[in-house]
């Protein structure tokens, strides 16, 4: 088979799993099954970054959301229920026009990407991109990088400051 | 190859689903699983922008940065929707509205 065909394949095999995925953690009533399908549309997009060339974004992409953010909602979820509850239902309120707005943002974003032509100067060619974001981030991008890290070490002090319990004098 | 635009469609729908999930859903980290769904799909722009109209990797750097926002700000939201379960006892967002006039 031809391989540009494969590719295709799989692309299609892949967004229609991430959007299909994401639908179902927007529209499905249970809120154990909105988290493990929040888990596929994170694989889904991890895939679209290989395709995409971007090896150490997809593996990342795995690393952090999968790995962490994912379990840190379940945990959200499940210390926000009373144990053995579990009708670990969610309810929608303004549904209708909940729906309508995104119909409205997606088809004025569909328009405008359809419209537009977009510059093509040729896509950057398949090398792996570590060392050379590694070389970006000590080099070009070391200040950004030095108060990422600094704020992310806030926002989970904050994170643990905020979690604790108080009534112990 | 695939065109850009294919990529942008999905990252679009991305979009929708995210804002469809933040105005609708009731229970609070469901709409934190749409901001992410938003996030997500910036990024997926992000990186492909990155590849179809640059020669450097800027776009994914910021990719990598918006990763590291998300992670900081799933945390503190976790945190702050723990602690208002334990005052309020619910993490439905429309029966905490003490600050309602």
């Amino acid at each position: 088979m031809d391989k540009a065909l494969v590719t295709q394949i799989l692309f299609y095999f892949f967004a229609a799993i991430t959007v299909g995925s994401a639908a179902v953690v927007v529209f499905s009533r249970s809120l154990i099954y909105s988290a493990f399908a929040l888990l596929f549309t994170f694989f889904g997009v991890a895939s679209l970054y290989v395709f995409l060339g971007a090896d150490f974004l997809a593996a990342t992409q795995l690393v952090i959301y999968v790995g962490g953010i994912l379990v840190l909602l379940l945990f959200g979820v499940m210390l926000t229920h009373k144990l053995y509850d579990l009708n670990l239902k969610t309810e929608t309120f303004q549904f209708v026009p909940g729906l309508l707005i995104m119909l409205a943002v997606f088809l004025t974003l569909a328009g405008v990407i359809m419209n537009t032509s977009w510059p093509s100067r040729g896509e950057r060619p398949m090398n792996p991109t570590t060392a050379e974001i590694g070389e970006l981030f000590m080099k070009d991008y070391v200040l950004p990088f030095e108060i990422a890290s600094v704020f992310l070490l806030i926002a989970l002090i904050g994170a643990a400051m905020i979690v604790r319990r108080r009534d112990s004098q | 190859m695939i065109p850009l635009t294919h990529y942008l469609i999905v990252s679009a729908c991305l979009f929708s689903f995210g804002i469809m999930a933040v105005l609708t859903r009731k229970n609070a980290v469901n709409v934190l699983m749409g901001i992410e769904l938003i996030l997500n799909s910036a990024n997926l722009n992000l990186v492909a922008f990155s590849k179809f109209s640059s020669a450097n990797l800027n776009g994914q750097i910021f990719a990598v940065f918006v990763i590291i926002i998300a992670a900081a700000e799933a945390a503190v939201a976790l945190a702050i929707v723990l602690s208002m379960y334990r005052i309020v006892k619910t993490v439905n967002l429309d029966q905490a509205d003490t600050l309602k006039g």
